[in-house]
């Protein structure tokens, strides 16, 4: 199963949610205002970083663009995908689930 | 025009209004609303005071690119305010005052600074924000 996330890690708690209940190794994708959790240097950074090690952490390339934040602007271990890669996940892993 | 029709009498009333932004710009449409109604107030001459809190410090993040996405970036908008507003400072017979504040503690908790926005603003702590806040005679806020 493939865990999408759409709202802020400032605003909402859709990310902790998300993290506290994905099972172990399931892929995580930041959509819409979501992107702003891959971002460096936020209050949330370490909490991002450290569940890196349970799940592989996407981010979706034009949302990040629409926000203007630039893929260097990205932490790292985190890979941005465009709209294309991001069926290819979900055809990948079946199932997804929306924290919204 | 319509016997009924209601008329409002705004010439020289001024009011100082506060719009705070707290929302990010593209996930929601609180942001373009309360963007409209800044415009509103500007065509009146009104005072106001321009907030970015929580979220709503991305609204005016530099190097937003929305083509992808298919809607409208509006941050370029901020820039043409900012250009109104150095107009109306400089301009006699406008007496409106205009600021463009951005809350410290939620700039620096998304790891922006003041150069990361399309235009110059204030940068107030938490109480120095409040208290303005309270000085306000309307506070407009999405």
């Amino acid at each position: 199963m493939i865990h999408t996330v759409n709202k802020s890690p400032f605003e909402r708690n859709s990310l902790d949610s998300c993290f506290r209940l994905a099972e172990k190794g399931s892929p995580v994708l930041l959509i819409e205002d979501a992107v702003y959790s891959a971002k460096k240097e936020t209050s949330v950074s370490d909490k991002v970083s450290s569940e890196m090690e349970n799940h592989p952490m996407f981010v979706l390339g034009p949302d990040l663009q629409a926000r203007g934040i630039s893929e260097d602007q990205v932490m790292d271990g985190i890979t941005v995908v465009d709209y294309g890669g991001f069926v290819d996940l979900v055809v990948e892993h079946g199932a997804a689930n929306s924290w919204l | 025009m319509n016997d009924n029709a209601v008329e409002f009498d705004t010439e020289g009333v001024t009011r100082n209004f506060m719009f705070i932004n707290r929302k990010a710009p593209y996930g929601t449409i609180y942001a373009l609303e309360v963007l409209e109604a800044v415009l509103i107030s500007a065509a009146f001459e009104q005072n106001a005071v321009i907030a970015f809190v929580d979220d709503g410090v991305f609204q005016i993040k530099k190097g937003q690119d929305t083509k992808a996405v298919n809607m409208k970036n509006f941050s370029p908008t901020y820039g043409i305010i900012e250009m109104e507003k150095e107009d109306a400072d400089e301009d006699e017979d406008i007496d409106m005052v205009w600021r463009i504040v951005v809350e410290k503690e939620s700039m620096e908790a998304r790891g922006l600074t003041k150069d990361d926005f399309v235009v110059d603003v204030e940068v107030l702590d938490s109480a120095e924000l409040a208290k303005l806040m309270a000085e306000q005679e309307m506070v407009i806020s999405g």
